[in-house]
């Protein structure tokens, strides 16, 4: 445990914030030039694919909406796929509320549009670390992802393929890399080997029999419903439909 | 206004309730029963996972031995050794293999 300590002020948390985005940087940059690179080839403005990276700013549904945009699907089709890929950040936003207790509900409207796998990873990492998530810590973190991803787009949109083999460097699975470390930054958590093993399971056969994006939600559903099974139900006198009200 | 510009303030309203829906519905219940609570706290190791799983299963050798040199490297360092090592084991092994 860190000794009781005067309050940080909003210049080091938001400092703090910034140390930890830096990692959430590097494994993002490729994909945030490829995007700019293959909106542009699917017809997209380069200002429009810098739009969208500022407006969606959530890469593997911007992957999957300019892939539409190529194929001339309907409109509301492409929304709809958008929507889709987007889901799992109900889960997150679900949690994040009660990250953010001390917030004002217009400081929550603004900061969850910030929401990503990475910045929610980030605020559950700390938060098992018993450390507050403070506006100035989550805005030091998302600022210079947003900012980074926002330029990338419009770079990987001017210049094309930057990289000239992104598979030779290694770059096509930073992603998945970093997506196993925070796995394993919540192993000290209540029943993470089944949950893992339950979402790893199903997100697998989903993708290979339902498809993709579907199976991000279904792993993460198999995940969570292993969680709740295992999980004893309210002591004894307390009625589980209690909690709906 | 084009059909492009729409598409996109239309998905990017569409995320935006992605990220403020869950809150919203949560925030109405008074009381957090212990399998919600369950539930919650199983959403970062059941999400994440399911962003790792498909892509370990078409990786070849070097994706899977950078995974799992990379899980190894999580149980003692912090995300640059992830990074670093994953990244070096996947670039090696692609080298090597001819991958």
């Amino acid at each position: 445990m860190i000794p009781p300590r005067p309050s940080p002020s909003n210049l080091d948390e938001f400092v703090r914030g910034l140390r930890r985005s830096v990692p959430i940087n590097v494994a993002i940059f490729p994909f945030g030039l490829l995007y700019g690179a293959l909106a542009v080839d699917n017809g997209l403005t380069a200002t429009d694919a810098m739009l969208m990276s500022a407006t969606v700013y959530a890469g593997a549904s911007q992957l999957v909406g300019i892939e539409l945009f190529g194929q001339k699907v309907a409109p509301w089709l492409i929304v709809l796929s958008i929507f889709a890929v987007n889901f799992r950040h109900v889960l997150y936003s679900a949690v994040l509320g009660r990250r953010t207790r001390g917030w004002s509900p217009l400081g929550r409207a603004f900061g969850f549009f910030f929401v990503t796998d990475a910045q929610f990873a980030e605020v559950e990492r700390r938060s098992d670390e018993g450390k507050p998530i403070t506006p100035a810590w989550y805005a030091g973190l998302a600022l210079p992802v947003y900012l980074a991803w926002v330029a990338e787009a419009g770079a990987g949109a001017y210049f094309g393929r930057l990289v000239a083999d992104p598979h030779a460097i290694g770059l096509d699975f930073l992603l998945p890399i970093y997506f196993l470390g925070l796995v394993m930054e919540f192993r000290g958590r209540r029943l993470w080997l089944p949950i893992v093993a339950a979402s790893a399971a199903a997100a697998i056969l989903a993708e290979r029999f339902i498809g993709s994006p579907w199976h991000v939600t279904i792993g993460a559903v198999a995940g969570i419903a292993v969680a709740v099974v295992l999980t004893p139900s309210a002591p004894a006198g307390q009625d589980s439909g209690e909690a709906a009200r | 206004m084009t059909t492009t510009l729409w598409i996109i303030l239309a998905g990017a309203l569409a995320t935006y309730l992605t990220r403020i829906g869950g809150h919203l519905v949560l925030s109405r219940f008074d009381r957090i029963h212990p399998r919600l609570e369950a539930a919650l706290n199983a959403v970062p190791a059941a999400v994440l996972t399911t962003l790792v799983a498909p892509a370990a299963m078409q990786g070849g050798v070097p994706e899977l031995a950078a995974l799992v040199v990379a899980g190894l490297a999580a149980l003692r360092g912090g995300m640059l050794a992830i990074f670093l090592s994953g990244a070096a084991t996947l670039i090696l092994l692609r080298f090597v293999l001819g991958a």
